[in-house]
């Protein structure tokens, strides 16, 4: 398996905030490696993944990717293998999701360029793959939460990136949008995709499997397979309360539940 | 069907600009045949047409010059104005990702005052007025610029407010100069000057302000599409692959020196800015490929309409900037009202 990601010992710090954001951290992800990382509100989990798509810079450490280190790569080298997923929000202007969808090939086109055949066709066909297609000439801004995050993933895939990284993709999703988009995530990851997504939630990384990794205040990041590293300590420790953790026969997986109020 | 629609989108979207640049057609005709002096429209078109071929004119001189010495110069101008100011208008509102910002809102309009009001100060021709209000233009949108600089945070939201740090800033030192002004001569024509108007225009400075125009209009509708990208936001747009300070800059300046530019022609005017591109995004949508165009036919037609209707109504001319105000105010409350529903 071919290395994506190598983040080698990486520490960043925002100017205006005395402590690190993150510290030390390290991790691998490799082709079709599925991770979720899992930490409470302001760990930093959106600071880890904006520093993997160079859009902060680390003041300690490297990070390679693709054989690469990222401080060399210009932002269309990175787009070109990295796909990113930001939380879902609602922009200025009702771009159709088409155009929306279309912006996603940003990285193969030119500066006084603009998308063309090629470009039409790959977006069609991304909406088709994630089942929008009827979307195509709505307004991104008039769609549901669920619909436009699924715009977003389809923009994010739309020039087979080889990772795609997801920042609480289901975040402000009733319950049935977040099984869907976590199902989406799923099937990414079975046609070939390496995934890495945020989330608060430790049963959405125990559905998806594959691996997890717990930032914690102090911007440490442990990482390993999803049932190593997911427990009732670990679980403690990150959310400060008493999570408990059941094996369900039924479904053949632990499930993460709160005993009592 | 899914095939189907961006073809017929696009076939709409041609349609739409063909009907509007018919519309300019007519509109630049008839600017050219009303007035005081009124001329056929028959005469009107065998004069354009004669001087655009180096053919003699049969039809009295009076009739030649008021059409090509008086009106052609001021009615072209009034369309390079029109489309300039649409076009940079929809630039900045696609870059700041914030419909409601005008073209003045980096600081254009209140430096261009500044230099225009020294200009006539020390009693400079009207070559130099311009000169010196495009310089100063240009430097209200350098100072806007390095604030953000010094603060070391370059999100749009500190360039916003150090526009209008700028601006207010700037406006004192305006009035201060309006205070130190001749109340009778120099004053008056600070005063004229910021209500814009198209009667001194020449062909020739015409000209030289053109060249200032249309490169950075070239530049605006081939990085249109990089504008959409841009809309989306700063963060989103780099991990798309957009060098967005590149992109940014390269819109930015161009959009100023279109202000500029059509500042130095016609004094300040404010509305067709803000309201035409908004006008045009309900007739093609946002994206910039295709309002960028439409803006330019939509703003030219419209200060034509303008500039017609103040050498027309009354008897004396009224400054372009009280009619744009009269018109686009309400026009505005309209454009709210029909997009409330999006509007949260």
């Amino acid at each position: 398996m071919s290395t994506i990601y190598d983040i080698k010992d990486i520490s960043f710090a925002y100017p205006t905030l005395a402590r690190k954001v993150l510290d030390g951290v390290s991790l691998e992800i490799s082709e079709g490696d599925v991770l979720s990382i899992l930490g409470r509100n302001g760990a930093g989990k959106s600071t880890l993944l904006g520093c993997m798509l160079g859009l902060l810079k680390p003041q300690e450490g490297e990070t390679v990717l693709s054989g690469r280190n990222l401080r060399d790569m210009t932002e269309r080298e990175v787009a070109t293998i990295a796909g990113y997923v930001p939380q879902n929000h609602i922009p200025a202007f009702g771009h159709s999701v088409f155009d929306f969808v279309q912006m996603g090939c940003a990285s193969r086109i030119g500066i006084f360029s603009h998308p063309g055949k090629r470009e039409r066709e790959d977006t069609a066909s991304a909406l088709l793959e994630m089942g929008i297609e009827q979307l195509a000439d709505r307004p991104y801004t008039e769609i549901s939460g669920g619909e436009r995050q699924l715009a977003t993933i389809a923009r994010a895939i739309v020039t087979r990136p080889r990772i795609v990284l997801f920042d609480e993709p289901t975040a402000h999703l009733d319950f049935g949008n977040q099984i869907r988009v976590l199902r989406i995530i799923k099937q990414l990851a079975d046609k070939g995709f390496a995934v890495v997504i945020t989330t608060h939630n430790p049963d959405h990384a125990m559905l998806l499997g594959g691996h997890a990794a717990i930032l914690d205040r102090q911007g440490h990041l442990v990482s390993g397979k999803t049932e190593e590293i997911i427990t009732e300590d670990s679980l403690k420790r990150v959310y400060g309360s008493d999570l408990s953790l059941k094996y369900i026969e039924e479904f053949g997986r632990k499930v993460c539940v709160y005993p009592n109020l | 069907m899914e095939q189907n629609t961006p073809k017929k989108r696009k076939l709409n979207i041609i349609f739409i600009d063909l009907v509007f640049l018919g519309l300019l057609m007519c509109g630049l005709v008839l600017a050219v045949c009303v007035g005081k002096y009124s001329v056929s429209p028959g005469e009107s078109i065998s004069i354009l047409w004669n001087r655009l071929f180096g053919l003699p004119s049969d039809l009295p001189m009076m009739t030649q010059n008021v059409v090509l010495g008086l009106r052609v110069p001021r009615i072209l101008a009034s369309v390079v104005v029109g489309a300039a100011l649409s076009m940079s208008g929809a630039a900045y509102q696609g870059v700041f990702k914030n419909p409601l910002v005008s073209p003045e809102f980096l600081g254009v309009s209140s430096g261009a005052c500044i230099g225009a009001a020294i200009a006539i100060l020390l009693s400079l021709t009207t070559l130099y007025i311009s000169l010196f209000a495009f310089i100063g233009g240009i430097v209200a949108v350098l100072l806007t610029l390095t604030i953000p600089m010094f603060i070391r945070n370059r999100s749009n939201i500190v360039l916003v407010l150090s526009g209008i740090i700028v601006g207010s800033a700037l406006s004192s030192v305006f009035g201060f100069i309006k205070y130190v002004a001749d109340p009778d001569t120099q004053l008056a024509s600070i005063t004229y000057w910021t209500m814009g108007n198209f009667s001194y225009i020449k062909l020739s400075e015409l000209f030289v302000v053109l060249a200032v125009i249309i490169v950075p209009t070239l530049i605006l509708v081939l990085t249109s599409w990089w504008i959409d990208v841009l809309s989306l936001g700063e963060d989103e747009a780099h991990s798309l692959g957009a060098n967005v300070k590149l992109i940014r800059g390269m819109v930015i300046v161009c959009a100023t020196l279109l202000t500029a530019g059509s500042v130095c022609i016609a004094g300040t005017i404010g509305w067709v800015g803000l309201i035409i591109p908004h006008f045009g995004r309900m007739l093609v949508g946002p994206s910039n490929r295709r309002l960028i165009p439409l803006c330019g036919l939509l703003g030219g037609l419209f200060m034509l309409l303008v500039d017609t209707l103040t050498r027309t109504i009354g008897v004396e001319e009224m400054p372009v900037s009280i009619l744009t105000g009269i018109i686009g105010a309400p026009f505005y409350c309209w454009l709210l009202f029909r997009q409330r529903r999006t509007l949260s």
